[in-house]
C-alpha cells in the first residue's frame, strides 16, 4: 500500500466532507420528531397521553416480571398501553455497548417523558446519558456503588430514583436452616464473577452466616461454565442461588444437579422457586415492578420529582415454597417453616 | 443517532488497532476483547482515585499495550500460534481485569455519592454529552490517531511492520527483526484498544468487566466494512475507511434497534450478516465493480500496484495517478497480467 495519494489534499477534504455528510443525517432535533409515534393522540401532546421508555439489560424471567409489573400497575391506575400510554421498549441483549446506544437514543427522543432502566448496566447508561428528564432504575442491587444515585436518601439534585432488589431482610442463611431444620456448616454459592449484584449478595451471605460457616464459592465467567462450576459443590449442606442473571438463565442445570445429589436449593427470588428451587424469602420481582410503576405514576401524573423520592429497598418479604422441589431434593421441611409460607408453587 | 456516531468514533480507535493487526500484520488478534476492558478498567480505577482524566486515559493505553505485549511474547518468544496466543491472553485478562477493578464494575459517574472528574463529565453536566461539539471532538481525536498511524506506517520501522505482515519469512531474510515488529504492533494495537476502552468507560459512566465482550467483532466489522467502501489502495484511505466503517457499523446497529427491524435476539445475527456482506463485496469482482462506479475514490482499485522497475514495461510508481485516470484497456490488462505474475 502506498502511503499518500498525490491528490492528498483533495481527497482529505472530500473525506472530511463525506464524514460530515454522513453525520448530518443525525440531527438530534429532527430525530426526535421522526421517532415520535404517528398516533394522532400522541402528537397532540396533551397532558393525558404519556410516553415512557423501558430498557432491560437482557431478557430474563425476573427482569421480564419487573417490566410486566410496571405495565400492570400503570394499567390499574388508568394508564393503559396503546390508549393513553406509549411504552418504548428496548432489550440490550446483555451487551454493555448496546445499553449506551439505547440510552443515547432515549436522550435524543424528546417525546420520552421518563425512562426506566432495568438491571445495573442499563440503569447506569441511562443515568449517564439523561440528566434533564426523570430516570427510574429497577432491579439494581446497589445503586450507590453503581454510581446511579449519590445516596440511599432522597437526592434533591438528582433526576434518578428507583427500586433496589437488595433485600436486607432476605437473610438467606437463616432461611436455609429453617428449611433443612438443622444448622448448616457448608453452603454452596454459584455466581457470575462479573456481576456486581452477586458480589454484594455473597458479602451479605458471608456476614449473615458468620465465621463458623464455610461458603463454597463457584464463580463462573460465562454461562457455559455453569455445569462444571456446580460440580465443585458436591457435599455442601445446601446451595444458595442469589439474583444472579447468568446463573438464573441456566438455573435448570443447578436444579437437576441438586435433584441428583439431594442437595437443597434455596433461591433469591420467587421465579426460581417456581422453576424448581425449594424456597425463597423475599424479592418478588413482579411486586418490585409494581412499586417501580407506582413511582412512574407519581412522577408522570402527580408531578412528583425523582429527587423527592428516596431509592426504595424492597421492604416486605414473603416466603415462597415449592413442595415438589423439596421432595425431589430429599428435604422434609419442619412444620415451623411451613407455617410461614405465603406462596406455594 | 448522535450517540451512535459518538460511540462509533470511540470504537473507531479500537478498530484502528484491529486494522494494525488484522490488515497490516495479518494476524487476527483476539486480545482486544480483553485489552479493551483492561484499558477501561485501569482508567476507571485511576479516575475514581482522583487521577487527572488525561493521565488516566493514557494509562488505559499503556495497560492495553502491556496486554498486547503478553500476546506478543507468547507468540514470538514461546512460539504459540498467534491466534491461539491472543485467545489465551484474552481469557487470562478476564481475571486480571476483575483484579484491576476490584470487582465486576467501577462507576465513574459517582463515587461515594460525589461526582467523579472525567474527560466527559463537564460535557455531561452541561447536557452536551450528545452534541455536535462532542462529535467534533471525538472525530478530531480519531482522525489524529489515524494520522499518527499513517505516519507510523510510513516510517522505516512501519514499512518493516508492513513487510512482516506481507511475508514474514522474506522480511526476516531482509534483516527485519520480525519479533520486534510483531511485538511493537501488537502493543500499539492493544494500546489503542485500551485507549478506546478508557474513552468508552468515561462516555458510558462505568467500566464493566463484560464491556469488552464481542469488541473484536466490532473492530473487524469496522475494518472490513470501511475497507470495502473506501478501498485499501492508499494507507490514507484505508485508515480513514476504518473510522467511517466503525461509525457506519454503529449506525446500522442503531437503526436496527431503533426501528425494531429485528427482534432483540437477532442483533448478533445482523452483525454477522453485515460483516459477511462486506467481505463478499470486497472479494466479489462484479460487486466490486459496482462499488467502484459509485465510489469517487475506488476507481479501478483492483489494478495491482504499479511495479517500480520501468524496464518491466510498467508505469513508475509516481505515475500511478495517471494509470488510474486514463490508461487504455490494454495497459490495464498488462498491469493485471504482471500483477498475476507476481
Amino acid at each position: 500500500m502506498k502511503l499518500f495519494p498525490k491528490r492528498l489534499i483533495a481527497t482529505a477534504t472530500s473525506a472530511v466532507l463525506a464524514l460530515a455528510l454522513a453525520s448530518c443525517a443525525g440531527d438530534p432535533g429532527t430525530d426526535a420528531t421522526t421517532d415520535a409515534p404517528t398516533d394522532p393522540a400522541t402528537t397532540a401532546a396533551s397532558g393525558d397521553h404519556y410516553t415512557i421508555a423501558i430498557t432491560q439489560y437482557l431478557a430474563h424471567p425476573s427482569l421480564d416480571m419487573i417490566t410486566q409489573g410496571i405495565k400492570d400497575i400503570l394499567a390499574e391506575k388508568g394508564l393503559v398501553e396503546g390508549t393513553n400510554l406509549t411504552v418504548i421498549y428496548d432489550d440490550a441483549q446483555g451487551e454493555p455497548a448496546n445499553t449506551t446506544t439505547i440510552a443515547g437514543k432515549y436522550a435524543a427522543d424528546s417525546s420520552i417523558q421518563l425512562a426506566v432502566g432495568i438491571a445495573t448496566p442499563s440503569a447506569q447508561a441511562l443515568a449517564t446519558a439523561i440528566i434533564d428528564r426523570p430516570i427510574l432504575f429497577a432491579g439494581v442491587t446497589d445503586p450507590v456503588i453503581a454510581g446511579i444515585v449519590p445516596s440511599w436518601n432522597a437526592n434533591p439534585d438528582s433526576n434518578v430514583t428507583g427500586t433496589s432488589d437488595l433485600n436486607p431482610e432476605g437473610k438467606p442463611f437463616g432461611l436455609i436452616e429453617e428449611v433443612i431444620g438443622h444448622s448448616a456448616t457448608k453452603i454452596g454459592y454459584p455466581y457470575t464473577l462479573a456481576e456486581a449484584n452477586s458480589k454484594v449478595q455473597l458479602d451479605a451471605l458471608r456476614a449473615e452466616a458468620g465465621t463458623g460457616v464455610e461458603i463454597v464459592e463457584a464463580g463462573l465467567t460465562s454461562p457455559s461454565e455453569l455445569g462444571t462450576a456446580i460440580q465443585t459443590l458436591k457435599g455442601v449442606d445446601a446451595i444458595y442461588v442469589g439474583t444472579d442473571n447468568t446463573v438464573g438463565t441456566g438455573l435448570e442445570q443447578v436444579i437437576s444437579f441438586c435433584n441428583d445429589n439431594k442437595i437443597p436449593l434455596i433461591a433469591g427470588d420467587a421465579a426460581s422457586v417456581e422453576r424448581g428451587a425449594i424456597a425463597t424469602r423475599g424479592i418478588d420481582y413482579y411486586g418490585l415492578g409494581k412499586r417501580t410503576g407506582e413511582m412512574v405514576y407519581d412522577i408522570l401524573v402527580n408531578g412528583k420529582k425523582p429527587g423527592d423520592i428516596p431509592p426504595l429497598q424492597v421492604p416486605d418479604t414473603e416466603i415462597a415454597y415449592n413442595p415438589a422441589a423439596a421432595a425431589a431434593q430429599g428435604v422434609t421441611p419442619p412444620q415451623a417453616f411451613l407455617d410461614k409460607v405465603a406462596i406455594t408453587y | 443517532m448522535v450517540s451512535a456516531i459518538e460511540q462509533g468514533l470511540i470504537f473507531a480507535v479500537l478498530a484502528l488497532g484491529v486494522f494494525l493487526t488484522y490488515r497490516i500484520l495479518d494476524l487476527p488478534d483476539l486480545t482486544v476483547d480483553g485489552s479493551f476492558t483492561t484499558g477501561g478498567g485501569t482508567a476507571a480505577i485511576l479516575l475514581v482515585n482522583g487521577v487527572d482524566p488525561i493521565l488516566a486515559t493514557l494509562a488505559g493505553f499503556a495497560a492495553g499495550a502491556l496486554a498486547g505485549l503478553i500476546t506478543g511474547i507468547l507468540h514470538t518468544v514461546l512460539h504459540i500460534d498467534g491466534l491461539l496466543a491472543s485467545i489465551l491472553t484474552m481469557i487470562g485478562l478476564y481475571s486480571i481485569n476483575l483484579h484491576i477493578m476490584g470487582g465486576p464494575m467501577v462507576s465513574v459517574n459517582l463515587r461515594n455519592g460525589k461526582p467523579v472528574d472525567t474527560l466527559f463529565s463537564g460535557f455531561r453536566l452541561a447536557g452536551d454529552l450528545f452534541s455536535w461539539k462532542m462529535i467534533l471532538i471525538l472525530a478530531v481525536t480519531a482522525l489524529a490517531i489515524k494520522l499518527i498511524l499513517d505516519w507510523f506506517l510510513a516510517t522505516n520501522f512501519g514499512l518493516a511492520v508492513q513487510a512482516t505482515g506481507d511475508n514474514a519469512t522474506m522480511a526476516l531474510a531482509d534483516g527485519i527483526s520480525t519479533r520486534l515488529t510483531k511485538n511493537v504492533t501488537l502493543m500499539a494495537s492493544n494500546g489503542l484498544a485500551g485507549l478506546s476502552g478508557a474513552l468508552y468507560c468515561q462516555f458510558n459512566g462505568a467500566a464493566d468487566s463484560q464491556m469488552g465482550v464481542g469488541m473484536i467483532l466490532v473492530g473487524l466489522a469496522s475494518v472490513i466494512v470501511g475497507n470495502a467502501i473506501l478501498g485499501t489502495r492508499w494507507m490514507f484511505l484505508a485508515t480513514l475507511g476504518v473510522i467511517v466503517g466503525s461509525v457506519l457499523y454503529r449506525l446500522v446497529i442503531f437503526w436496527a434497534m431503533d426501528l425494531h427491524l429485528a427482534s432483540a435476539g437477532d442483533m448478533k445475527l445482523i452483525s454477522a450478516i453485515l460483516v459477511i456482506i462486506a467481505l463478499v463485496i470486497s472479494k466479489n469482482a462484479w460487486l466490486r465493480k459496482v462499488f467502484q462506479q459509485l465510489s469517487p475514490w475506488r476507481t479501478k482499485a483492483d489494478i495491482p500496484e504499479p511495479l517500480l522497475d520501468p524496464s518491466l514495461g510498467a508505469v513508475p510508481a509516481d505515475d500511478a495517478d495517471a494509470v488510474e485516470s486514463d490508461t487504455p484497456q490494454a495497459v490495464v490488462a498488462l498491469h493485471e497480467a504482471t500483477g498475476k505474475a507476481n
